[in-house]
């Protein structure tokens, strides 16, 4: 399986650190930020407990470069945070350690996708 | 010089190798339900699956920021999307999730950090309580911002 891909491998273990260091601060983020972002935008603005705010001011709040920096963090860090866990999670519960350079170019590879994603989004579309 | 292995097609050379001597003690298989057993375990894997929800609130912020740059009749349909019953069982999910990793890291935390305050140790209830206060003054801000300014 992991065959060719030594020098995936090896990066990894490398990086391993920096990634948990990524996970530790993406878990702060959610464990602090989530609920509300789910209970505004998953119940209180759809059920009509809360006056969802017009588009103009969301556009002006969203554009504020504040707003970027915290949306950047709020979106790139918890996808690593659940990447990483993710993949330790299928080795350690469903025992697929065998598995890793499947698994961990899946987990950190939506990872980064969305990262790529939110920076254009973030930086450049809004 | 190399000859081909007439049988197995492995290849010959002159150059002497050896397998190492790999002793494998014996393991009894484990089935991957085995965190079902008990639910010390049940709870561990379950804490370490609101990854999954996790990375779906993720994309649903991104999905959120999309529509808001594409214009005021996307932003409408992402708030249309919210109201199906698909969006709204999966968002039960996701704040059942999150709620579950928060409470998990703040009573963690004090294990992760260990505070030093005047020689002392802070005691763990002070960190933990600490970061209910911080997590309420954390949503009470973002909220006004995101629904009153």
């Amino acid at each position: 399986m992991s065959a060719g891909f030594g020098w995936l491998v090896r990066m990894l273990e490398r990086i391993t650190p920096l990634l948990w260091l990524l996970f530790s601060a993406g878990g702060t983020l959610v464990a602090f930020l989530f609920p509300l972002h789910i209970l505004v935008t998953g119940f209180a603005i759809p059920l009509g407990w809360v006056e969802a705010p017009s588009y103009e001011s969301i556009l002006d709040l969203v554009r504020h470069p504040l707003t970027r920096v915290y949306l950047f963090l709020l979106i790139t860090l918890p996808l690593i945070h659940g990447a990483h866990r993710l993949r330790y999670t299928l080795y350690d519960a469903f025992k697929l350690k065998h598995k890793t350079v499947l698994i961990a170019s899946l987990c950190y590879g939506v990872a980064i996708l969305g990262t790529v994603f939110a920076s254009y989004v973030l930086l450049i579309a809004l | 010089m190399v000859k081909e292995h007439p049988a197995m097609g492995l290849k010959m050379t002159n150059q002497a190798s050896y397998t190492e001597y790999n002793p494998k003690s014996y393991h009894r298989p484990v089935s991957i339900w085995w965190w079902l057993d008990s639910w010390r375990y049940t709870r561990f894997v379950l804490r370490e699956l609101t990854s999954v929800p996790v990375a779906f609130v993720a994309g649903i912020l991104l999905w959120q920021v999309v529509s808001i740059a594409e214009g005021p009749a996307a932003y409408a349909s992402f708030l249309d999307s919210m109201r199906s019953p698909l969006f709204m069982a999966l968002h039960v999910i996701a704040i059942t999730g999150t709620l579950f990793h928060a409470l998990t890291w703040f009573h963690l935390a004090p294990k992760a950090m260990v505070v030093r305050m005047g020689g002392r140790q802070v005691p763990d209830s002070f960190i933990i309580l600490s970061n209910y206060a911080g997590w309420v003054a954390a949503s009470v801000f973002v909220g006004w911002f995101w629904l009153v300014s």
